[in-house]
């Protein structure tokens, strides 16, 4: 299994790349477990939690693979736990706090339907390691999109409550997604090796998908003013603090500790 | 083992079909068919088994529970081996095991009904085309509603009868 060779690439840029598709994977999936107990109905609540599951699956596979190609000895479990925030290459969007429901909502499909193209795209990757886990992560994809693509066109189309949350909720989010199609020089080396799309070519897609869902939860399309970016290069909020601080908190306080 | 026959291949598929999945234990693992490939290599016997969801909780139990099956009956040198690609689908669950499912109370999966990712039809799909046609497991009828894409585990989807109004697990396709 671990025997074929990586395809000739900048290996940095190989790490870099796994530990992007991780770590988005990985945060979205921590913040989403933050509603475990807490969600407006039972399978909500549910759905939250299964969603979060299938992302902290995903992150598995992809720091698995990151740990296995940088040849030091880390593992998956290392890299989530014992990585500060500078360490992490999640996008800006995800480690936005969850707000209210709705607002978590938008973020999530925001998310999905980059994250559903993105995988789409590597699914024919040059290394097969990538297109298996894309492979595999785009059938657990699609129904968190057709899930949180249902929902914001509900509570767009909802009553007015509802519409005007969601409302603040896409107008907040939106200058978190710009970062998701601007490429940097691991992104091209990627993509040049065949290994992964470069960013900007998965944005028309989104773009359609966006537009289409939005116009259908009688919400306007923000114009794309100011992006905000950082996460890809490990400039992240304040907010990425306080996840790591709950996340790593054991093996923190207890190194090793395992159960 | 060094000196007795090996069991054959056939005999260790009748032995994995009766490992229970840890979470739907009226199904076997080779039931789900999560169990891509059984093989010698010399004295060592090799297991190939894919994971349902990547997420999935039960996935380190079940390599456990054949585990411990196959040293029960005297397999000494073991090698499980996790294979990614082909993904699983739910295509693989046997008939048996569909038919297994559905006296537990879950409904079987509606072949052909995934969601395979495809944009441009999920939106053709949202903007008009129903659910899939789910029968109740309880009465038959096929009067059902989805409650919510997401049931008891991400591999389910949870679903009511209008007819006799029991709640009920779907095994969505995937």
């Amino acid at each position: 299994m671990s025997s074929a060779p990586f395809p000739t690439v900048d290996q940095a840029a190989l790490f870099e790349f796994l530990l992007r598709m991780g770590d988005n994977a990985l945060i979205l999936g921590h913040r989403l477990s933050e509603w475990c107990g807490h969600a407006p109905a039972l399978e909500e609540d549910i759905a939250l939690a299964n969603t979060a599951l299938d992302l902290i699956g995903q992150t598995q596979l992809w720091l698995g693979l990151a740990g296995e190609m940088e040849g030091k000895g880390r593992t998956a479990d290392n890299l989530a736990y014992l990585r500060d925030a500078t360490e992490f290459r999640n996008v800006l969007l995800v480690e936005r706090p969850n707000g209210d429901f709705g607002k978590t909502l938008m973020r999530q499909f925001l998310f999905d339907a980059w994250h559903l193209s993105m995988l789409q795209a590597l699914r024919s990757s040059a290394d097969k390691r990538i297109a298996d886990i894309a492979e595999k992560a785009a059938k657990e994809v699609a129904y968190h999109l057709d899930r949180s693509r249902d929902l914001v066109i509900r509570l767009g189309d909802g009553t007015a409550e509802s519409h005007r949350r969601m409302r603040e909720a896409l107008d907040d989010l939106w200058p978190y997604t710009g970062e998701l199609f601007i490429g940097d020089a691991a992104d091209e080396e990627l993509a040049a090796a065949g290994l992964g799309p470069a960013p900007e070519s998965l944005k028309a897609e989104w773009d359609g998908v966006v537009g289409e869902t939005l116009t259908e939860a009688t919400l306007k399309k923000p114009a794309d003013g100011y992006m905000q970016r950082g996460g890809k290069r490990g400039v992240h909020t304040e907010h990425m603090g306080f996840i790591l601080a709950e996340m790593q908190f054991l093996q923190r306080a207890y190194p090793g500790a395992t159960w | 083992m060094a000196t007795a026959t090996l069991p054959s291949t056939a005999e260790i598929w009748r032995w994995l079909g009766e490992v229970p999945d840890p979470e739907i234990p009226v199904i076997s693992v080779v039931d789900l068919g999560i169990i891509r490939a059984v093989r010698w290599e010399g004295d060592r016997l090799v297991v190939t088994v894919t994971p349902t969801y990547s997420g999935c909780p039960a996935t380190a139990v079940i390599n456990l529970e054949i585990e411990r099956a196959l040293r029960e009956k005297g397999i000494v040198k073991l090698k499980l081996e996790r294979q990614l690609s082909p993904a699983w689908t739910t295509d693989w669950i046997s008939a048996e095991g569909r038919e297994k499912l559905r006296r537990y109370g879950i409904a079987p999966p509606a072949d052909g009904t995934a969601i395979d990712g495809v944009l441009r039809q999920r939106s053709e799909r949202l903007s008009g085309r129903a659910d899939p046609i789910v029968a109740c497991p309880q009465c038959g009828s096929t009067k059902t509603e989805k409650i919510s894409q997401f049931g008891s585990t991400p591999c389910k989807a949870s679903y009511r009868c209008t007819d006799c109004l029991e709640p009920f697990d779907y095994f969505k396709c995937i």
